[in-house]
C-alpha cells in the first residue's frame, strides 16, 4: 500500500502537462500484487496434489477474489529471442530482477526521468514472464500478417492520424489519458492498476476492473449479443462454462475502442478462457478472430495471479487536470510559434 | 361551447383525482401489508436475493424535496429540457439545513449546471448514485456485494461484515454492509465533499456517513431507505426513502455510459485549437 504518497500524484501531473501520461492524475492506488520467485506463466501451472477446485454453493468452479494480470513481457516476441519460446531461469531472474528495482534505478538524463511521468516507485508492472511473448499461436510469437483489407484500414487511420496535431483536440489524446478506457476486453496489463475483482452468482460473473472502476458483466444464460447496432466500447460478453473453464464470448464493440493490436470492430471476436488451477492461480487466455483485419487468429496467456486487497477507488477523470494541461501547453506553444519564439525542447 | 367543455374537464378531473386518491390510499395500505408479508428468495448462502438490475423511478436525481415542474436551462432542448415535478422523497419534507448551508445550498441551486459535480460526468457518490435516472446491479456475492451503476460506470463493493473503514477521502466512500432480518444494511463512509445529493444543489462536507437499508418488498420492488448524517452542514440526521423498481424486460442489461466523452467538450472546449473542426 502507497497510500501516503497519494497526494503528489496530482501536483506531478501539472508539471508533465507536456507528455503523453500526463493525464492519469490519479496515483495507483492499489495494494501491491505479485509477490514470491514464480513466474506468473508458471504459477498457473504448478500442480498441488491436495488442491481441490473450490466449488459454489451452486457448483460453479468458484473464481472469486481479486486477481492481478501485471507483466512486463511483451505480446509479441522481440526480435533478439525470435527463436526463444521460453527464457532460461537465470534470464527470467535477471529481468524480475530488473522490474523490481526500476523504483529506485532512475535515469540520469532528466528529461528521461521527467518523461516518466511518476516517481517511478508509482509503477506496479508486475514480473516477466517465462515466456518470451504472451502470444502462443501462432507459434512465432508474432501477430499474424494483414489481410489486404486490414492494411487498407491501418493505413486509412494512420493517414487520418497524420493531419492532425499531437494535441489539436482533446480526440487527438489516447484513450487512457482521456479515461474513457484503459484495461478494455481483453485486459491487457499496464504500468500499474492490473486488478480485476470477480464476484459469482447462479446467473452472471461479473469482473469489476481497478481501472476506471468499470464492471464487466457477463451473464451465463446464453442469451444473444446486442447487434452491431448496439455497439460498446468494451464490447458485449456472454459467457458459458466448459467443465472447469469459465468462457467468455466478446463482439459488438465500438469503433473508438483501441486494442494493443490493430482491430477492426465489425469483425472483431474475442473468446477467453479462465481456469483456475490453484489457491493462488488462474490459467488465462484469450483467442482474438477478427478476419478482416489478420489472416488468421491468434492466441494469448495473461496467467492471473491471487492479489491482496481490497481495491482502493481509481476516480481517472475527476482528478483529470494532466488532460487540460496537455491542451493548455500545445496552444501555449502554438502562440509562441507565432510570436516567432522558438520552441520549448520537449522529451516526448 | 368551450367554457363548458372545460367545466366537464374540471368535473371529470376533480372526480378521477378523488378516486385516484382513494385507489392510491387503497394501494398503499395493500403494500404496506405486501412488505409486512413478503419474503424474498433466499441465495444459495440463505441470505435475502437481491440480486438483479434495479432503478428508481422518480425526480429525486432533479431534487430530493417536493418542487413543481420548471423550465430547464438549456433552451435548445424545449420540451424535453423541462425539468419534471415530484414529491419529497425526504421524510418530513424538508432537508433540516443549517443557516449557512442553506444559503450555500441556494447559491448551488442558482449555479447547476455551472457546479454540479454530475454535470461533469464525475462520479454521483452516494446515495445519488442510486436514484440517477439510470438502471444499477446488484451482484451478490457472500461476502462483498458489487454495485455497479451505469451512470458514469460508478461501482461499489460492500463488505459484508467489514470491519475496515476508508484509509482516505473518495467520491464512493467505502462501504460496509450487515444483515438485519431480511435487510441489506450499508454503512457508507469516507467520502469526500465534492458529491452533490441531487441537481437541485443539495450537499454536504467530508463529514457525511450514509446509512443505507435495502429490503425486498416483493419479487420486482426494493425499498431503499437511507439515513443521511453530516454534523458540519445538518441539524440532524435525515432520512429518504423510495421504492426501487426491477428492470423486467427481457434480457435487461446495463449498457455502458461513458459519459465523460459528453462532457470533454463542455471541460475542454475552450482549449481545443481554434482551427480544428471537431
Amino acid at each position: 500500500m502507497r497510500l501516503d504518497r497519494i497526494g503528489g500524484g496530482l501536483v506531478l501531473a501539472v508539471l508533465t502537462a507536456l507528455t503523453p501520461l500526463a493525464g492519469q492524475t490519479q496515483p495507483p492506488a492499489t495494494t501491491s500484487a505479485r509477490s514470491g520467485p514464480a513466474a506468473p506463466d508458471e504459477a498457473a501451472k504448478a500442480v498441488d496434489k491436495n488442491w481441490k477446485m473450490p466449488k459454489t454453493p451452486w457448483g460453479h468452479p468458484d473464481i472469486q477474489g481479486i486477481w492481478n494480470n501485471g507483466t512486463t513481457t511483451p505480446l509479441e516476441r522481440p526480435a533478439d529471442l525470435a527463436d526463444r519460446e521460453f527464457l532460461s531461469k537465470e534470464e527470467w531472474a535477471t529481468r524480475a530482477k530488473e522490474s523490481a528495482n526500476r523504483a529506485t534505478n532512475r535515469p540520469d538524463d532528466p528529461d528521461n526521468d521527467l518523461a516518466l511521468a511518476y516517481d517511478n516507485e508509482w509503477w506496479d508492472r508486475g514480473t516477466p514472464l517465462l515466456r518470451t511473448s504472451l502470444i502462443v499461436d501462432p507459434p512465432n510469437g508474432k501477430l499474424p500478417a494483414l489481410t489486404p483489407e486490414g492494411k487498407k484500414v491501418v493505413d486509412e487511420r494512420a493517414a487520418a492520424r497524420a493531419k492532425r496535431g499531437y494535441a489539436d483536440s482533446y480526440t487527438d489524446r489516447p484513450l487512457q489519458e482521456r479515461c474513457l478506457l484503459y484495461h478494455g476486453v481483453p485486459p491487457f496489463p499496464t504500468g500499474y492498476n492490473n486488478n480485476y475483482q470477480i464476484v459469482q452468482t447462479p446467473t452472471h460473473v461479473a469482473i469489476r476492473y481497478e481501472m476506471l472502476a468499470e464492471t464487466r458483466m457477463i451473464p451465463l444464460d446464453g442469451r444473444p449479443h446486442f447487434g452491431p447496432k448496439v455497439p460498446q466500447w468494451m464490447g458485449n460478453s456472454r459467457g458459458r462454462w466448459e467443465g472447469d473453464t469459465l468462457v467468455v464470448e466478446t463482439t459488438d464493440y465500438n469503433d473508438k475502442a483501441t486494442f494493443r493490436f490493430h482491430a477492426d470492430h465489425r469483425s472483431l471476436k474475442v473468446i477467453e478462457r479462465f481456469t483456475r488451477t490453484s489457491a493462488d492461480a488462474i490459467d488465462y487466455k484469450f483467442t482474438v478472430e477478427n478476419p478482416t483485419m489478420y489472416t488468421s487468429s491468434f492466441t494469448a496467456i495473461l496467467p492471473l495471479v491471487k492479489s491482496e486487497g481490497p481495491i482502493y477507488e481509481y476516480a481517472c477523470h475527476e482528478g483529470n487536470i494532466g488532460l487540460a494541461n496537455v491542451l493548455r501547453g500545445h496552444r501555449y506553444e502554438e502562440r509562441q510559434a507565432k510570436s516567432g519564439k522558438a520552441p520549448r525542447k520537449r522529451t516526448n | 361551447m368551450r367554457s363548458s367543455r372545460l367545466s366537464a374537464l374540471s368535473k371529470l378531473t376533480a372526480a378521477l383525482t378523488v378516486t385516484a386518491a382513494a385507489l392510491s390510499g387503497c394501494s398503499a395500505s395493500t403494500s404496506g401489508q405486501a412488505q409486512a408479508e413478503y419474503r424474498a428468495p433466499l441465495t444459495a448462502d440463505g441470505k435475502p436475493d437481491l440480486n438483479g438490475i434495479w432503478q428508481a423511478v422518480n425526480t429525486a436525481h432533479w431534487d430530493l424535496e417536493g418542487h413543481p415542474a420548471r423550465k430547464g436551462p438549456v433552451a435548445q432542448l424545449g420540451a424535453f429540457g423541462g425539468i419534471p415535478g415530484g414529491m419529497s422523497v425526504v421524510e418530513g419534507g424538508e432537508i433540516p439545513y443549517q443557516p449557512w448551508a442553506l444559503e450555500k445550498k441556494k447559491q448551488n441551486a442558482a449555479k447547476w449546471l455551472e457546479l454540479d459535480p454530475a454535470v461533469k460526468c464525475y462520479l454521483p457518490g452516494v446515495p445519488r448514485a442510486t436514484y440517477m435516472p439510470f438502471p444499477f446491479q446488484i451482484v451478490q456475492g457472500a461476502d462483498q456485494i458489487l454495485l455497479a451503476y451505469e451512470f458514469a460506470q460508478a461501482s461499489r463493493t460492500v463488505f459484508v461484515n467489514g470491519k475496515d473503514s476508508s484509509p482516505l477521502e473518495s467520491w464512493m466512500g467505502w462501504s460496509n454492509g450487515r444483515w438485519e432480518g431480511d435487510t441489506l444494511v450499508v454503512d457508507a463512509s469516507g467520502f469526500n465533499d465534492q458529491t452533490w445529493f441531487d441537481a437541485a444543489g443539495n450537499f454536504h462536507s467530508e463529514a457525511l456517513t450514509v446509512v443505507e437499508r435495502y429490503t425486498r418488498t416483493g419479487p420486482d420492488h426494493l425499498m431503499y431507505e437511507a439515513t443521511i448524517e453530516d454534523p458540519k452542514v445538518f441539524t440532524r440526521p435525515w432520512k429518504i426513502q423510495m421504492p426501487l423498481y426491477r428492470r423486467v424486460e427481457q434480457h435487461a442489461q446495463l449498457l455502458e455510459f461513458k459519459c465523460v466523452e459528453f462532457a470533454e467538450e463542455l471541460m475542454y472546449g475552450h482549449l481545443v485549437k481554434e482551427t480544428t473542426q471537431q
